[in-house]
């Protein structure tokens, strides 16, 4: 972990600007912050933890938990909205258990809701790891779960 | 190799695709055609051509707007038009392969517009559909037709010649032919773009910076995406031409990570760029120096907002600062900074390409040239569309998204997104420019246009954007955080029933009181969407307040779930489906929903809507 974390830095000059890119990168491979590696961006850049923690607390992106194997973004934009999805952010939570902002125990799903995906002419939508449901109705929720479930099984063959 | 030299080659490559002997198949790929399937159709088509034996090109497009046709499949065939075909499946790929591809029968049935010298009976024009006739594709020219991720096929359907005819000019004169195609600035406040370039210029000082704006924030919006992932080369060309006019070295695009694709494409773009020679040391050889960095947004809405979205490029929380210093005269790092929005850069890539006298051909006196919108909601036709300034609600609405999805009824538009209102009915004449829509007490904003239907609450939509705005609040000034909690907490109760008699005048209160007090436009317009509700749909607040009913039967609080019975078959779909064991009774019988258990979510009604529509929303007071 720490020497992922080494490249990452090396990539970076240590200016303050490069904060949030760093950042980023970090979540990217990791999928969170761990306190750690934020001790070692504060020595790196010079910028206090306290303050990084600012700049990360700040912006909706970051994350200080891990995340499970499929995170779902469900979209909570105005189309959507209007198209029904706080019944398919319910209809999520009751399938899997948890509700927004959660993980589940065996760290499979996590669950939040996003500003808007910019995919409003298919609304209700949601974003599944990379992938883009779109469309969606309560009945789907079921479907798309059993689909994921399928698939990775057969991956695991 | 010189641009002369470079259009020529590009022109051959892209003509080619039209004259070539083999087909040539174009997948409308970007974020709206993958969710609704497009990469699966892409893969059937190649094994289905490698089984078949056929050689064919298949490239991924960019999306053409008609997002509710997801997934779009166009077919170039030597001596036939392009045809473009909708609501492609895996099925109908292979019938293409074969019956087209192979045969030569057209599949009229499946085509929905053609393109093209030559007519096929049978197939409307592409732009003489219904959907597309009212538009004026100018920004959006290339969308869906061009592969996004080849420069060349920009180059050849004119591409950089904008760039081109700057770089042999001056920067003043670059200036005045902007000022003549009176350009406002697309992002939402409409400030005319040259000025905004001459004030960075007047500031004096040397180092200048350009940034693109391309964290499109704006819930229901999404025009800025579609652009970057279609056509990101006709954003980036008029990037340069404004860094030339002003005189800025260095150039950064501010761009959401909500949009991966469109950032993979600007990347890829920008390398492009670089290899051709329209960006880096000495541009086209006329000595101008520039480069193009790319900052990923990390999701905040604030950020859309200047002076936050510099904070963040230097790496600090995206919290706005009190203007004046504008950033024309102190912006990032403290230097004279431009910052436009991604469809202001395209059209001025449009300016240089073909003149300001082809720009202001289109809109209003005030309001010059096309703009697009991102059409959604409860309309048939939902996508990406562009019309000239000037054309009216009723127009988009019913021309172009074809009206109310399920024969519904129209209720109200929402323009701008949170800082925007809701138009009612008699506001459907209302002319879209920058003017029109602030007399009607909306605004332009980005283009985000969200039909609703009689199945809209319009306290619940208030409520909505609300809650928005108090999520993405910086915190920094007191009205905005305090007062957005405050109407916040007041929309609910009335949505939940708790409404109280004086509710809207302490609402209206607030309202002024955060629109006066606030640091940034983030919380001086966040009252938008309430005093346009409170304005047009009064009603619906008095029936929540003093009735406690939502006539739109859609406030949880305020309603029920009841099977009719004169409908009902028994056929115990909606037993066995609810999450909550409400439902009772045996096969064949009439079922009945226990209030006290129902958590109203709405499994029930899905799906019996359709079959025996036995289950209906009523009110519980």
């Amino acid at each position: 972990m720490n020497k992922s974390l080494n490249g990452i830095l090396s990539t970076y000059i240590g200016d303050k600007s490069e904060l949030i890119p760093i950042l980023q990168d970090i979540q990217s491979n990791l999928g969170y912050l761990p306190e750690e590696d934020i001790i070692k961006v504060s020595k790196f850049t010079g910028v206090p933890e306290s303050e990084i923690y600012g700049v990360a607390t700040f912006y909706t992106q970051f994350r200080f938990t891990p995340l499970g194997k499929k995170h779902i973004m469900v979209c909570k934009g105005t189309a959507c909205h209007v198209k029904g999805a706080p019944q398919i952010i319910e209809g999520i939570e009751r399938h899997l258990g948890i509700k927004e902002g959660e993980v589940t125990f065996d760290m499979e799903y996590s669950l939040e809701s996003v500003g808007c995906l910019g995919c409003c002419a298919l609304a209700p939508c949601a974003m599944i790891n990379e992938d883009v449901e779109s469309n969606m109705t309560l009945k789907d929720v079921k479907k798309i779960f059993s689909r994921i479930k399928r698939n990775s099984e057969d991956k695991d063959c | 190799m010189n641009f002369n030299q470079l259009l020529k080659e590009s022109a051959e490559e892209y003509n080619s695709l039209f004259e070539s002997e083999n087909p040539t198949i174009l997948i409308g790929s970007a974020t709206c055609g993958k969710s609704a399937g497009a990469h699966e159709v892409e893969a059937v088509f190649k094994t289905e051509l490698e089984k078949q034996e056929v050689f064919a090109e298949v490239i991924e497009v960019g999306c053409i707007g008609l997002c509710y046709l997801e997934p779009v499949v166009t077919i170039i065939k030597k001596g036939m038009p392009a045809i473009f075909y909708g609501n492609v499946t895996p099925k109908l790929t292979e019938q293409l392969v074969k019956t087209y591809i192979i045969g030569n029968d057209p599949m009229k049935e499946h085509a929905f517009g053609s393109f093209g010298d030559k007519i096929v009976e049978g197939i409307p024009e592409l732009f003489d559909i219904p959907v597309m006739k009212p538009q004026i594709r100018r920004i959006l020219r290339n969308c869906g037709l061009i592969d996004p991720s080849n420069i060349k096929h920009y180059i050849a359907r004119e591409g950089y010649s904008g760039l081109k005819n700057t770089l042999e000019l001056g920067p003043e004169e670059v200036i005045e032919r902007v000022k003549l195609s009176r350009l406002r600035g697309r992002g939402g406040a409409g400030f005319p773009t040259w000025m905004k370039w001459q004030f960075c210029i007047d500031s004096g000082e040397d180092d200048r910076y350009l940034i693109c704006n391309a964290d499109e924030g704006d819930p229901g919006a999404f025009m800025n995406r579609s652009l970057l992932e279609s056509d990101p080369h006709s954003v980036l060309e008029g990037i340069v031409i404004a860094a030339y006019a002003i005189g800025a070295k260095e150039g950064y695009i501010y761009c959401r990570a909500e949009y991966p694709l469109a950032l993979e494409r600007l990347k890829h773009a920008i390398s492009e760029m670089k290899e051709k020679g329209f960006l880096g040391e000495d541009i086209l050889g006329s000595g101008f120096n520039f480069e193009i960095k790319i900052k990923e947004g990390a999701g905040a809405f604030v950020c859309g907002e200047e002076t936050a979205l510099i904070a963040s490029i230097e790496g600090k929380r995206g919290m706005p600062r009190t203007r004046p210093p504008f950033p024309t005269t102190s912006g990032l790092w403290g230097k004279p900074t431009v910052i436009n929005n991604v469809e202001t850069m395209a059209s001025v890539s449009l300016v240089m390409q073909d003149g300001y006298d082809q720009f202001i051909k289109y809109g209003t006196i005030e309001s010059k040239g096309t703009k697009t919108f991102s059409l959604v909601g409860n309309v048939q036709n939902t996508g990406l569309i562009e019309v000239p300034l000037g054309t009216t609600l009723r127009q988009v609405i019913e021309e172009i998204g074809g009206g109310i999805t399920d024969d519904g009824t129209f209720k109200a538009v929402q323009i701008g997104g949170p800082s925007g209102g809701c138009l009612p009915e008699p506001f459907l004449e209302t002319k879209i420019d920058y003017d029109s829509l602030t007399m009607a007490g909306a605004i332009m904003g980005s283009g985000g246009l969200v039909v609703m239907d009689q199945n809209t609450c319009m306290v619940d939509v208030a409520r909505y954007f609300l809650e928005f705005i108090q999520n993405e609040s910086c915190g920094k000034c007191i009205p905005c955080r305090l007062g957005t909690k405050q109407m916040l907490d007041i929309l609910t109760d009335i949505t939940e029933g708790k409404g109280k008699s004086d509710d809207l005048d302490l609402l209206m209160e607030l309202a002024q009181g955060v629109k006066d007090g606030s640091l940034c436009g983030l919380g001086q317009t966040s009252p938008n969407p309430i005093l346009t509700t409170i304005k047009y749909f009064k009603n619906e607040y008095d029936a929540h307040i003093n009735e406690r009913r939502c006539t739109a039967l859609l406030c949880k609080e305020l309603i029920n779930y009841q099977i009719i019975p004169e409908k009902c078959e028994g056929c115990m779909l909606c037993l066995k489906s609810c999450p909550a064991g409400a439902v009772s009774g045996i096969k064949k019988k009439i079922h009945s929903i226990d209030k006290d258990k129902c958590i109203k979510c709405g499994t029930c009604i899905e799906l019996c809507s359709g079959k025996y529509n036995a289950i209906e929303r009523v009110s519980k007071y």
